[in-house]
């Protein structure tokens, strides 16, 4: 117990660092992915102050490549701003389970920390505090990292343009399911998450075959955590 | 500053997709100060966190192909064997690479 105390109270220096520190994995296939982001996004015209803009401003990897996928004159704000509405939704979702790390905290510091909240940061910040307790300066640390390694990538690949041609040739592609995947696993809590889990893989699976963007996602999770509402709702109804 | 470093609608969609995430992200967050410690509620949000990335994560997996799926397997027996991510990525990958010259 002392030492959650200890690892919440540490100095916000050495909170940011150890954050940063814990999400380098997650920064080498920001890069990776980002590459990929930045090559097409020169295929598509984009510039490297767009693309900048895109990456401090919104910080937001999937909604960038729908983006830089709409990116051409003439170009509706309300198609962008809807499309990212959609894809973007789940950070609701996220934002809402980040209330233990804040817990505590004031409303300034949880407005300038919040931004820096991307999926990997997000995900190693709520498996460490189920380990060890964490602050809002770990994940916040950790989103310095990403966009670091966010901006090289894009505009790395942005200003090479066609030097990656051929991504998925390596299985580059595939560098962003291998670390969620173990984060996933890293958050399996125990036999009472086999059946909220199975319930958000079937309705992620189905909804995204059917419905655009990034549905699947909000639905998959919400979905699947409804059913962990109702098997408590029906314990506390058996006793 | 030249003007075409922006296209025509470029700075407003930047800044209206910008406004949106911003607002999801700190809104979500200002929201979970009004819910209950227990009860249904808290379970459904407890339970949030690995729903969301288990249905992040298997669509993207199936898309990668049987290759893909197999990748996963390894990853999973990599990371529970090691606990070490960067290796976990590294493992898959190559697995999938692998995979992808044979198939």
């Amino acid at each position: 117990m002392s030492d959650i105390i200890s690892i919440q109270n540490a100095s916000i220096s050495t909170s940011m660092y150890r954050g940063a520190m814990a999400n380098i994995p997650l920064a080498v296939s920001a890069v990776t992915y980002g590459g990929v982001l930045g090559v097409l996004s020169a295929q598509k015209g984009v510039t490297w102050a767009e693309m900048s803009a895109m990456n401090v401003l919104m910080f937001a990897g999937s909604a960038q490549f729908v983006m830089v996928d709409m990116w051409q004159a003439p170009l509706s704000v309300m198609a962008v701003a809807m499309a990212v509405f959609i894809i973007n939704l789940r950070y609701l979702l996220i934002g809402a389970s980040l209330h233990p790390v804040f817990a505590g905290h004031s409303l300034w510091r949880k407005a300038l920390l919040m931004h820096l909240v991307a999926d990997e940061n997000w995900a190693v910040t709520i498996a460490e505090h189920r380990k060890n307790g964490t602050n809002p300066y770990f994940l916040f640390g950790g989103g310095l990292l990403l966009l670091c390694a966010w901006s090289c990538g894009t505009l790395g690949g942005n200003l090479l343009g066609s030097f990656i041609t051929q991504p998925e040739k390596y299985a580059l592609d595939f560098a962003f399911v291998a670390v969620f995947a173990a984060l996933t696993l890293s958050l399996w809590r125990g036999r009472n998450d086999g059946l909220p889990w199975a319930a958000a893989i079937v309705l992620a699976l189905v909804s995204e075959k059917f419905l655009p963007g990034k549905w699947y996602i909000v639905i998959g999770g919400v979905g699947g955590a409804m059913v962990a509402g109702v098997i408590e709702y029906l314990r506390l109804q058996k006793r | 500053m030249s003007a075409n470093l922006f296209i025509e609608n470029g700075p407003a969609a930047i800044i209206a997709a910008s406004l949106i995430t911003y607002c999801f992200r700190f809104g979500g967050l200002l929201l979970a100060d009004r819910l209950p410690r227990t009860g249904p509620l808290r379970m459904f949000l407890d339970a949030l966190p690995g729903t969301i990335l288990v249905s992040l994560v298997v669509p993207s997996a199936v898309h990668s192909g049987w290759q893909g799926v197999v990748g996963v397997v390894a990853c999973l027996a990599v990371y529970m064997g090691t606990r070490r991510l960067l290796l976990t990525m590294f493992s898959g990958v190559l697995t999938v690479y692998l995979l992808r010259l044979v198939g």
